[in-house]
């Protein structure tokens, strides 16, 4: 497989603040990468680079082979991007945005309107296509602003976090859009703070926090970061002071990391079947009610915690 | 240049898919100049001529030579179709018939207004001139206005004759061309020539003028109020399109522009093309309207697209400007809103800029609408292309030095480059 994207230490600074600490990664064609991190990790920095609306402030990024710093026209004909927020005209339909998107990427005549057929039908959205934007709901937007990004058939398709803010059922059609997208051949980078949608969609994985990337991978490399462990969540009453209970957790044997998120407490074990009876048993002491506990397998949310001490959410 | 065009023609769209533009655009202009129009009573006659058939009484108590001329006047072929007026003799009936609003003005010439001004019979005039009174109604100003500035004009004429036969008695005394025995029967022969040639004769005001092959041209006071309510809102669509391209940084499609192939001049260049065309379309449709219903003329077609066009740019121009120094899309909308109404009142929009105070008839001439005004005004009167060299020229370098200024603003603010 050939590299499609070579990032190469690219740092974004705004007066003494670094939003993006010398990131460097690589994108092979054909795959999907997922830029996993919080808010604020320099996910959207990162890509408003990579799509030349952004000029960095050192390092480079060769995209088709072309440098988005030297070449940046070169670059903006090979990629796509669906940026977070909605970036549409309300008052025009969804096809003359389509067809004004299109011509942007200097597409024209039948070309351009076949294409403009084709994907509204692969947004699903051509029997609504003479309606104004405006009148959408949040997801039949979400689904346009994702179209417009497809209309030139990039190399490369940035799309930056497309599902925040939506409804479960939009939210699925546009994973499926995703993964049918890559099955046709499209490189995609996927950028996302929730770990479900990384461990879904991604062949592999760059985690990324405070503007630097802590780790990248398949998700089977980073989860052999973690090692053999098992993550067990126990989710408690509001009322309960959690980090009482975190500090008597840290001191069973088997545990190596206890931590708060929100009123949850994340327990990292080698065998979570070795802790149950232990964990309850310190619950029940200091009079907390434990409602549910969930077992889980290693996974991205781990690793980041592992790496970070702290949960993606936080 | 094509992606310019198209961005252009997508604003366009865009701006004549919101409705609350369209009423500003549109239909304020539209009605206002309806109202204005009912008000100054253009629409209360068949005419089709705008101010026309004045109801005006005149009471002459003077009954002496200019107290005639001026009846004289009001009654001349000059202003047959401007004014209609009626004689009475009783200066209070007058007064009634104007607060009856059967009348847009009394005009009362008191007795002896003759003789307070010219040498009767060897007499010197009196050393207090006496007045006319003008009894105006106030429900129709432009109307009675009308009537108090030819009476004004009439007085003008009669005082400068008075004066210039005085000053010229002194000169042929001084010159020793006349003793001082012979001044007071040259000044009896001026009186004779002033009676015989009274004002009436050589009046300026001038309402009628006349084409190139003759016709006869009636000015319309609606085509000084249409192209300046046009004017007036055409400030409010170029700062609506200014407005609209710190909208698309807001709403992430400039950003997106700036991630596609295509440049920031063309991006930059299609934004400031929708501006020209949405106010071109604006003033063209508005012209359009008001000779469809209103049956304005608004004289020679060739001039006034070209003026149109000039205006938009010199409009545009400010839009830009305003943009290039406004942060948000509101602060454009405020600005923009104050700069409509202040270059509409001093630009001449609602008042004649000539019965404006001199500083602001010269600071006028930074507005758009002063300069297009002019222009329509003089294709109002029958002029042509080639009489509008002037305020075709003021408002191309208007729109150009404000495009000089908005780039180096844009540039230096980061607006359309990374």
């Amino acid at each position: 497989m050939s590299t499609i994207l070579e990032v190469q230490n690219l740092v974004k600074k705004y007066g003494d603040f670094t939003a993006v600490k010398g990131i460097s990664f690589e994108i092979n064609e054909g795959e999907i990468f997922s830029l996993l991190g919080p808010n604020g990790a320099g996910k959207t920095t990162s890509i408003s680079m990579l799509s030349t609306l952004y000029a960095p402030t050192s390092g480079d990024a060769l995209i088709a082979g072309h440098s988005i710093v030297k070449d940046p026209m070169q670059v903006r004909n090979a990629i796509g991007v669906v940026p977070q927020d909605l970036a549409l005209y309300e008052d025009l339909t969804a096809r003359e945005n389509l067809m004004f998107w299109g011509q942007m990427y200097n597409l024209s005549g039948k070309a351009l309107k076949n294409r403009v057929d084709e994907v509204l039908n692969q947004i699903g959205l051509m029997d609504k296509a003479k309606d104004r934007v405006k009148t959408y709901s949040g997801g039949m937007k979400r689904r346009v602003n994702i179209g417009v990004g497809l209309l030139h058939k990039p190399r490369l398709l940035f799309m930056d976090e497309p599902t925040v803010g939506i409804d479960p059922q939009s939210r699925r059609a546009i994973l499926d859009t995703v993964k049918d997208l890559n099955k046709q051949g499209m490189t995609v980078l996927y950028t996302t703070h929730y770990m479900e949608e990384a461990e879904e969609l991604s062949n592999r994985v760059g985690i990324i926090d405070h503007g630097e990337m802590i780790a990248i991978g398949t998700q089977k490399e980073l989860t052999k970061q973690v090692g053999e462990t098992e993550t067990l969540i126990l989710h408690i009453s509001e009322n309960d002071d959690p980090q009482a209970l975190v500090t008597a957790f840290k001191g069973i044997k088997e545990v190596l990391e206890a931590n708060v998120i929100d009123h949850e407490i994340s327990i990292i074990t080698p065998s979570a079947k070795d802790v149950l009876a232990s964990v309850v048993t310190k619950a029940n002491e200091r009079g907390i009610k434990i409602h549910s506990i969930d077992i889980r397998e290693p996974n991205l949310e781990a690793v980041f915690l592992h790496h970070t001490g702290r949960a993606l959410r936080d | 240049m094509l992606k310019t065009f198209l961005i252009g023609i997508k604003d366009l769209r865009i701006a004549f898919r919101d409705r609350a533009a369209l009423i500003l655009m549109l239909a304020a202009p539209f009605i206002l100049t309806l109202g204005l129009g009912l008000v100054t009573g253009r629409f209360s006659n068949n005419s089709g001529s705008g101010l026309a058939n004045i109801p005006v009484v005149i009471v002459n108590l003077d009954n002496a030579q200019l107290g005639n001329a001026l009846v004289a006047t009001f009654n001349s072929a000059d202003l047959a179709d401007l004014v209609e007026p009626t004689v009475g003799s009783d200066s209070d009936a007058a007064r009634l018939l104007v607060d009856e609003d059967k009348s847009a003005a009394a005009i009362i010439i008191p007795a002896g207004f003759t003789n307070s001004i010219l040498p009767q019979n060897g007499n010197d005039p009196t050393n207090e001139a006496v007045k006319i009174e003008v009894y105006a109604n106030p429900s129709r100003p432009t109307s009675a206005g009308i009537i108090k500035a030819i009476v004004d004009e009439f007085l003008s004429r009669v005082a400068e004759g008075a004066v210039s036969g005085q000053v010229s008695i002194l000169q042929l005394m001084s010159s020793g061309r006349i003793t001082p025995e012979q001044a007071q029967a040259a000044g009896q022969e001026m009186t004779a020539r002033l009676q015989n040639n009274p004002p009436e004769n050589n009046l300026a005001i001038k309402l009628n003028s006349s084409t190139a092959n003759g016709e006869t041209i009636k000015f319309d006071a609606l085509a000084y109020i249409a192209p300046g309510m046009a004017l007036m809102f055409l400030m409010y669509t170029v700062s609506y399109g200014g407005r609209s391209i710190l909208a698309e940084k807001s709403q992430g499609t400039l950003p997106r522009l700036l991630v596609s192939p295509t440049n920031s001049i063309q991006i930059l260049g299609g934004k400031i093309f929708g501006i020209f065309l949405t106010g071109t379309a604006q003033m063209l449709i508005l012209i359009g309207a008001s000779s469809l219903f209103f049956q304005l003329k608004w004289g020679d077609a060739f001039g006034v697209v070209v003026l149109v066009l000039a205006a938009v740019f010199g409009a545009t121009g400010w839009g830009m400007l305003i943009t290039a120094f406004a942060r948000t899309p509101a602060q454009v909308g405020s600005i923009g809103s104050a700069t409509m109404l202040i270059f509409g009142i001093m630009g001449g929009s609602f008042i004649q800029l000539d019965q404006m105070p001199a500083f602001v008839q010269t600071f006028s001439r930074i507005t758009p609408n002063s300069w297009a005004l002019d222009g329509f005004t003089t294709l109002g009167l029958g002029g042509t292309l080639a009489d509008l060299s002037t305020p075709i020229i003021a408002l191309l370098s208007m729109g150009m030095i404000l495009f000089l200024i908005s780039v180096f603003m844009f540039s230096k603010n980061n607006l359309v480059q990374k």
